[in-house]
């Protein structure tokens, strides 16, 4: 009889410092201008890129910031085929929806992956949906998360 | 309107035929080099300055396709310059013999770009680059380019109810235009059954909604108007404006490789999005409008990207491109044909190729030469593109 052997791989982000699930809710991670206000994700370290922002622009005063978790969906589609490397797909592949969602205090549209058990009949423009994490893929020393989105129960 | 000292002209266009055969992309580019030479009536070492526009999948003489051209016609002592853009590299390559030809530091130049393309999505450039925001949509996302492009169509059925068959009809109209044109990779008929029957790709877009990749390559002789007086060519077709601006911040729509739009939590949104600054930039170089136009070669990656850019360019408001396909109006025989040579549905995209073929084509259709295909009595055109990553252009050429 065969031994089902306990899951001893980490469970880490596939992208270090991208998003954040500290406190249960999972939130994207990016930086925001000191001086102007202007948010950035990813992450931006560099300068404000802001042309009309009135600071160093030298990225002294980029802090970190953390992004609302929930959004309302712009637009949506889906991957009916696999995608090339470095994607990593799940064998069998597995077709999976893609989200731009605008978050509303950000006044920006951010992409992510939506959950495996949403397909692109179960979103609309405009529905509100919120950040969770999931597997993006697994390897035999990890299985690797990504922020994804799901609509707002 | 007869060309002033300070125009440039087109003296001569020429094309390798699209289609997928992985030959060298250096063969491509010298069949359309020497069709360009031969129809401006020059030869090789005529050419005082030679614009390259690069191709990123063919290795080191890709990326110095300027140099790899000038080498293969025979190295003459032709100044020289190589540009890569994504999609709007033909058009840079164009910009440049231009600026040099306004400068006064040339009278004639040749533009070429050709590519040799793999099968299937395009995927990022090998090696494993972590920072880079093209390998990562990759890699965290699994957003191909078709993603994006599947967003544009699912928003303008969402705001502006379009429906999956307005996609489909693009794709019939183009398909009979290009018909007849030699250059063109697909020349067969499309029904909105067939488009109906083919695989979604990324919903709502299915596989003839979306642009092939192929191999091609266009060439263009550009001069001085003087130049061309000179040689007697009395009528020459004229590029009235180029523009390759840049987006004004905050960029509000996705494109590749992006994860995210800028915000515009801090400044407002600017009054013309992307692709509609590009179009507007060359209309005041022109000193024309939309109104001013007989036909439109437009960038359609997608079908839907088609109606973006009807409006984009201004032959329609916001949200009516659909009325206006519908209307027959951007069809050959409408007020405003829009891709008489069958676009990218015809031919598929050969990235540094694509937009010295648009030009091809207006230079064509403005001379009466678009056989099987030819636009009434057209006096201006313009050609647009977006190279995505923040590249894109405007060329207007008109007779």
């Amino acid at each position: 009889m065969s031994e089902t052997r306990p899951d001893t791989r980490q469970r880490r982000p596939a992208a270090e410092g991208w998003f954040t699930t500290a406190d249960g809710v999972t939130r994207l991670l990016g930086t925001r201008c000191a001086s102007c206000g202007t948010p950035y994700f990813p992450r931006n370290a560099l300068a404000c890129r802001n042309p009309g922002c009135p600071g160093p622009r030298d990225g002294s005063d980029l802090v970190p910031h953390e992004f609302s978790p929930r959004g309302r969906v712009w637009s949506y589609t889906d991957a009916r085929y696999q995608p090339p490397p470095p994607y990593v797909p799940a064998e069998p592949f597995r077709p999976f929806a893609i989200v731009a969602v605008e978050l509303a205090d950000e006044r920006m549209v951010v992409l992510g992956q939506a959950v495996p058990e949403v397909t692109v009949d179960d979103l609309a423009v405009g529905m509100e949906v919120e950040l969770t994490e999931g597997v993006l893929f697994e390897d035999d020393e990890a299985v690797h998360t990504v922020w994804m989105w799901r609509p707002v129960r | 309107m007869s060309p002033t000292t300070n125009d440039v002209v087109v003296l001569g266009a020429g094309m390798h035929p699209w289609g997928k055969w992985g030959r060298d992309f250096v063969e491509y580019g010298l069949a359309a080099a020497r069709a360009a030479l031969a129809d401006a009536g020059l030869t090789w070492p005529d050419v005082q300055y030679v614009a390259g526009a690069d191709t990123i999948r063919n290795g080191y003489p890709g990326f110095v396709s300027g140099a790899t051209f000038a080498q293969a016609l025979g190295w003459t002592g032709a100044r020289v310059s190589s540009s890569y853009a994504a999609c709007a590299s033909g058009a840079q390559a164009i910009a440049n013999a231009r600026a040099q030809i306004l400068a006064g530091l040339a009278d004639v130049a040749l533009v070429v770009g050709a590519d040799t393309t793999p099968k299937g999505f395009f995927k990022p450039v090998g090696g494993d680059r972590p920072d880079d925001p093209d390998w990562l949509r990759f890699r965290l996302l699994g957003a191909s380019n078709p993603t994006y492009f599947a967003l544009y169509a699912r928003r303008r059925m969402a705001l502006y109810g379009a429906s999956t068959d307005d996609f489909a009809a693009v794709k019939v109209k183009n398909a009979r235009h290009g018909l007849a044109n030699p250059n063109a990779r697909y020349r067969k008929e499309v029904t909105v059954e067939d488009v109906r029957a083919s695989a979604v790709v990324a919903d709502p877009l299915r596989l003839l909604d979306i642009c092939a990749t192929s191999d091609g390559g266009a060439a263009l002789v550009l001069a001085s108007a003087d130049y061309a007086r000179r040689h007697g060519v009395t009528d020459p077709v004229r590029i009235a404006g180029l523009s390759t601006v840049t987006p004004t911040f905050p960029k509000t729509v996705l494109d590749l490789p992006d994860f995210a739009t800028d915000s515009a939590m801090t400044v407002p949104p600017p009054d013309r999005p992307f692709r509609a600054a590009l179009a507007h930039a060359a209309y005041e170089e022109a000193g024309l409008g939309p109104s001013d136009l007989s036909f439109a070669e437009v960038y359609d990656l997608s079908t839907a990207l088609e109606l973006d850019w009807c409006e984009d360019v201004g032959l329609c408001a916001e949200g009516e491109a659909e009325a206006l396909l519908r209307s027959g109006a951007t069809a050959l025989g409408g007020r405003v044909p829009v891709n008489p040579s069958g676009g990218l549905a015809c031919f598929g995209e050969a990235i540094p190729a694509q937009a010295i073929a648009q030009v091809c084509e207006l230079t064509w259709q403005l001379r009466g030469r678009a056989e099987g295909r030819q636009v009434e009595n057209p006096r201006a055109g313009i050609a647009v593109n977006q190279g995505l990553f923040g590249h894109g252009s405007a060329i207007i050429a008109t007779t």
